[in-house]
């Protein structure tokens, strides 16, 4: 757009940019918070009024047992729930973005209806669903649970990266003599890896972070969101900041590191 | 799409296609039959069979019908397994919620419910609900208003002035969701508190003035009224917000604006009349991903509100949960659902675009 000249549309133009970076920074306050407060030393069982800095959490992150445990409970439970979902997930992006096929339409649609469905109605059903079964909820059923809303999310993620893919590379290596199990492997999955592994880690991320369904579905399992929910009426410990924070830092920095690594494949293949 | 010139070699390839779209929705179908325990014993074993059969029978099609064939039964095999998970874990539930809404506890103690097409808990959910459903609509309504107020220009701002920073800004906007959902809304239960900075801040601009006049906050004091609840839900879905708007913000065309103004409009009316229309897809999928969570929500309530702000969505997980109540709250659920339901179908005849992700 092109530079405004009166003083009235600079006025305007820094009147946006100072409400917008307002919105960032209501953004990032609850963020600055919780880093903020894992230093703190609080007086009584409460991690919620400023008392003094310390580095005491930060030495000792793994001092309440019972949080630590739920910590890595939900740990495995993300490991093995995103694996399960980036398979399943890839393959319905990749079926509805490489073919044109009759009910593709309406798959497209079925696949939308559980990231538009409220999370208390897929936890409460999922909860009935195994209360009909007759089955204990707890770590099996948390995993279903969590492929269940990560699998559409995957793919609609990778869906939307691999929408510009040029599929016609895969018909160039198969005229020059390659299988399509060998084209697949050595053409397209190097390129559209850096969007699964993207999809993957926002999935990860869900699923630590989920507490509705999870709350439906544990039984008596204790995840991280649980276990802070279900002590917040005697405590709230300043570890569980600090294992926010890691969660936190290890994912700005797997994000970063992908950011870079895709820049850098770009430039490679822009060579 | 007729096949009046080549009929005969168009109806050979043609049936591939069936075989497979037909063998993706029987063993869906079959899915939520066994899920929702319609089958149960040896017909369940034979349809848990039947659709094991289809996945055999897809993989032999395949490779007896040759690269054609195959190339047309690849998207359904690739489907299959996703899709027959959502038919088990997602419509299979939705199966057995509706039942468990028509069921009725045999005592206050009991933990089996029996169907018994009891709707007598939809006349409790709205009867002693209602007040936490309407609630729960007003509250989200609200938020939803309050994240395009607040989300719109920060998404126009990244995607028009970001320049080389673009992405960075984006990926800034994605990092609330690598903090839990839980810590973040008990951090505002801190940064609320009567006198914090935060409102010192909203009493000197006189919002919280503003707020007592409808009754949602006083001078001095946010947390556990309504305005911290509406607060909570509006930062906890703004990344969803902004996100849907930036897309389609960065797919128009800067030139486009340029044309505007090079036939002398001013830049308000560009906007007004080029970038905002462009940019409606984005804002309408904003608001189904705000208001939709935000409406079933019940930590916001839970942690920032008071037992005068509870939404429904706190009622069905007490129900649920705590009361052991199981028949109820799933009437609650459903009712929940066929609301938003009704609302996305109506919102999207109104203000609709074919795509939603």
């Amino acid at each position: 757009m092109s530079a405004p000249t009166s003083r009235r549309g600079l006025v305007a133009r820094w009147g946006l940019n100072i409400y917008a970076a307002l919105g960032m920074i209501y953004l990032f306050v609850p963020i600055g918070w919780i880093v903020l407060f894992s230093f703190n030393k609080p007086k009584g069982n409460y991690n919620i009024v400023w008392q003094q800095f310390t580095l005491e959490n930060w030495s000792d992150p793994f001092g309440e047992e019972a949080l630590t445990d739920a910590f890595f409970e939900s740990i495995r439970i993300a490991l093995i729930s995103t694996a399960i979902a980036t398979v399943l997930g890839s393959m319905i992006a990749i079926a509805l973005a490489r073919y044109r096929f009759r009910g593709s339409e309406g798959l497209n649609f079925f696949l939308v209806l559980p990231l538009t469905t409220p999370e208390i109605v897929l936890g409460s059903s999922l909860a009935t669903l195994f209360l009909d079964w007759d089955v204990t909820r707890g770590f099996t059923t948390v995993v279903i649970a969590h492929v269940m809303f990560q699998v559409s999310f995957v793919a609609l993620t990778v869906r939307a990266r691999v929408r510009g893919f040029d599929w016609t590379l895969e018909q160039a290596a198969q005229d020059l003599g390659a299988s399509p199990f060998r084209t697949f492997w050595k053409v397209t999955f190097p390129l559209i890896l850096p969007g699964i592994l993207a999809a993957a880690l926002l999935s990860f991320a869900l699923s630590i972070d989920d507490f509705i369904i999870t709350l439906f579905n544990a039984g008596s399992l204790s995840t991280f969101p649980l276990y802070i929910n279900g002590s917040f009426r005697v405590k709230f410990p300043p570890e569980v900041n600090v294992l926010a924070s890691v969660i936190l830092f290890v994912s700005v920095a797997l994000m970063l590191s992908g950011t870079v690594w895709g820049a850098r494949g770009r430039r490679k293949s822009a060579a | 799409m007729t096949a009046t010139t080549d009929a005969a070699p168009r109806r050979r390839v043609r049936r591939p296609e069936l075989i497979g779209l037909g063998a993706l929705l029987g063993a869906g179908a079959l899915m939520v039959a066994v899920g929702a325990r319609w089958f149960t014993g040896p017909l369940a074993v034979v349809a848990l069979a039947l659709v094991l059969a289809s996945i055999v029978g897809l993989v032999v099609v395949a490779v007896i019908g040759g690269p054609d064939a195959r190339q047309r039964l690849a998207p359904y095999g690739l489907l299959k397994p996703g899709m027959l998970w959502l038919a088990l874990f997602y419509l299979a539930p939705l199966v057995t919620l509706l039942r468990q809404s028509l069921s009725t506890l045999p005592s206050r103690f009991a933990v089996e419910a029996e169907f018994d097409w009891n709707f007598g808990n939809y006349t409790d959910a709205f009867t002693d609900f209602g007040p936490q459903f309407q609630r729960a609509f007003l509250y989200a309504g609200t938020a939803t208003i309050l994240t395009i107020l607040i989300g719109y220009p920060l998404a126009y701002v990244i995607a028009f002035r970001g320049g080389k920073y673009r992405n960075l800004l984006l990926g800034l906007v994605v990092i609330p969701f690598f903090t839990s959902f839980l810590i973040r809304t008990i951090a505002w239960q801190s940064l609320l508190a009567d006198s914090s900075v935060a409102v010192s801040v909203l009493d000197f601009l006189h919002i919280t003035n503003l707020l007592e006049l409808i009754g949602w906050a006083q001078p001095g004091k946010v947390m556990n009224e309504p305005a911290a609840v509406v607060g909570g839900l509006t930062y906890n879905f703004l990344p969803f917000m902004i996100l849907p708007i930036y897309v389609s913000l960065e797919k128009v065309d800067p030139g486009l604006v340029d044309a505007a103004q090079d036939l002398y409009s001013t830049s308000t009316k560009a906007f007004a009349k080029v970038v905002f229309p462009l940019s409606l897809p984005g804002v309408f999928a904003g608001t189904l991903l705000t208001f939709i969570p935000a409406a079933g929500d019940f930590v916001n309530a839970q942690y920032l509100g008071s037992p005068n702000t509870t939404m429904i969505g706190n009622s069905i997980q007490d129900q649920f949960l705590v009361q052991n109540n199981t028949p109820l709250a799933s009437a609650m659920s459903f009712v929940l659902m066929a609301i938003i339901t009704v609302f996305v179908i109506v919102y999207s005849r109104l203000f609709g675009t074919e795509d939603l992700a």
